[in-house]
């Protein structure tokens, strides 16, 4: 199996034109960016709204919960049949599995934001609006791109599977390869899929570690310096 | 034909309820198995990383790139490291023991290294072994947090299944690629439903077992233990 990936690999014809292995990565991580983009524009919103407001959550978490038992593969192919296209439907379908994770995320955030410290931004004077943007989501954002990063891996698995019904991108070469037997050209994909996941994910927790407030990693320390 | 005609007419068939049937029944062994193995799987994980701390980093490591993977990645790549062919149901199996045990593992060494240490201590001083007291009391008091995690498991796991229809095993995903080679909305609809019910029955039943494994955290009124003592 090793052989036969790394014969494909070292393959130039592999390497160049529409089919080859650049173009299916730049095109895997297009779809993946558009519909997490357009989840993010749908999401955010409503996660903050709810975290600050407090109101809606049990169904926020519910729909959260719904969605997860959601086949991916059924909900692609039933809006391939209603769409009768496969990109747009294929991101159609990316963005309903994308969208749970972001809200929960940013709801979960906004939530998990000490009340004493709200009530703090209060008693100097800040606003609903001043207290969400300037206390609420600079503690909220690791949190928030928590739910990115799960979405994320949700999305990269997901257009994978959305090859079945014409996507392009990385899935082509694990349906194409199954179609015709060749097993290089599938575990090349898969391998490929897999990589493209775990860079991700990676680069995303780098972030997440770097949007922590400085305040807020200031206080960690003190908490974890304190006695025991 | 509206999609009500449609589903009428294909749920209308004996022929095709026998299918589904079959589909459900194929869709809960390979969704179900797993969470079996998973959770051995995870005990043992549990194990060392209490017998050995050192080893909890590196087996979170682990579990969180196994997590990453793709599952249609996961699926096809398999059969070449165990050598079973590819339409083989037990790739699927494998692939998602795996999944299971990757998100089972951290909560799992988490909840396990919270056990406070006097616990533990008391544990062995009425002379209770390692062994007898990993699973006598450290692995019950982790039961709450394990069982959390079975249940966002067994609710992934069911919907993961499906994408195995890619690869010719999928119990339900089938339904999937049917209607889609058929441009027929029926198997479709009826998939995603029966999937989402398989989810809700089986979440419930976990939550049922949950109940049935941590007595101690059940509330329970003053009146009704001293109804038990008089009885």
């Amino acid at each position: 199996m090793i052989a036969e990936a790394v014969a494909w690999f070292g393959d130039a014809a592999n390497w160049s034109g529409p089919g080859g292995v650049p173009a299916r990565v730049l095109e895997h991580v297009g779809y993946v960016a558009l519909a997490l983009a357009i989840a993010l524009v749908l999401a955010v919103p409503v996660g903050l709204l709810v975290g600050h407001t407090g109101r809606g959550a049990v169904l926020l978490v519910g729909a959260g919960n719904i969605v997860r038992a959601l086949p991916t593969l059924g909900v692609v192919t039933l809006f391939f049949l209603l769409l009768a296209e496969s990109t747009p439907a294929a991101v159609v379908g990316l963005v309903v599995l994308a969208v749970p994770p972001v809200m929960a995320g940013t709801y979960a955030g906004v939530q998990s934001v000490d009340a004493h410290v709200v009530d703090a931004a209060s008693g100097v004077g800040m606003r609903g609006m001043q207290r969400l943007w300037q206390v609420e989501v600079p503690i909220a954002l690791p949190m928030v791109l928590g739910g990115v990063r799960n979405a994320v891996l949700q999305l990269v698995a997901t257009a994978a599977v959305a090859a079945y019904v014409g996507l392009g991108g990385l899935g082509r070469y694990l349906m194409d390869g199954l179609a015709i037997l060749d097993y290089a050209e599938v575990v090349a994909g898969a391998l490929l899929t897999a990589a493209l996941a775990v860079v991700l994910d990676l680069l995303l927790a780098g972030l997440q570690r770097i949007m922590v407030p400085r305040g807020v990693r200031l206080a960690e320390l003190t908490t974890s310096k304190g006695p025991a | 034909m509206s999609l009500t005609d449609e589903l009428g007419t294909y749920l209308g068939s004996a022929n095709t309820r026998a299918q589904l049937w079959a589909a459900l029944a194929e869709h809960c062994y390979l969704a179900l198995l797993p969470i079996l193995f998973g959770v051995v799987l995870a005990v043992g994980a549990g194990w060392l990383g209490q017998a050995w701390p050192p080893a909890r980093g590196t087996l979170a490591v682990v579990a969180n790139l196994v997590y990453t993977i793709p599952s249609l990645a996961l699926f096809v790549v398999i059969p070449g490291v165990i050598g079973t062919t590819i339409l083989d149901s037990i790739n699927v199996v494998v692939a998602l023991s795996l999944y299971t045990a990757a998100l089972l593992v951290r909560p799992m060494l988490d909840a396990l290294a919270a056990v406070p240490q006097a616990v533990t201590a008391s544990a062995t001083a009425m002379g209770y072994r390692p062994a007898r007291r990993y699973f006598g009391v450290e692995l019950p008091l982790a039961v709450p947090v394990i069982a959390a995690g079975v249940r966002v498991a067994a609710v992934s796991n069911i919907s993961l299944v499906s994408v195995g229809a890619l690869i010719g095993v999928g119990g339900l995903g089938r339904l999937f690629t049917d209607g889609f080679q058929r441009e027929y909305y029926a198997p479709i609809v009826v998939g995603v439903v029966l999937t989402l019910l398989l989810a809700l029955v089986v979440d419930l039943l976990l939550v049922l077992l949950r109940r049935v494994l941590t007595p101690w955290q059940r509330p329970t009124p003053t009146s009704r233990t001293d109804a038990e003592v008089a009885a």
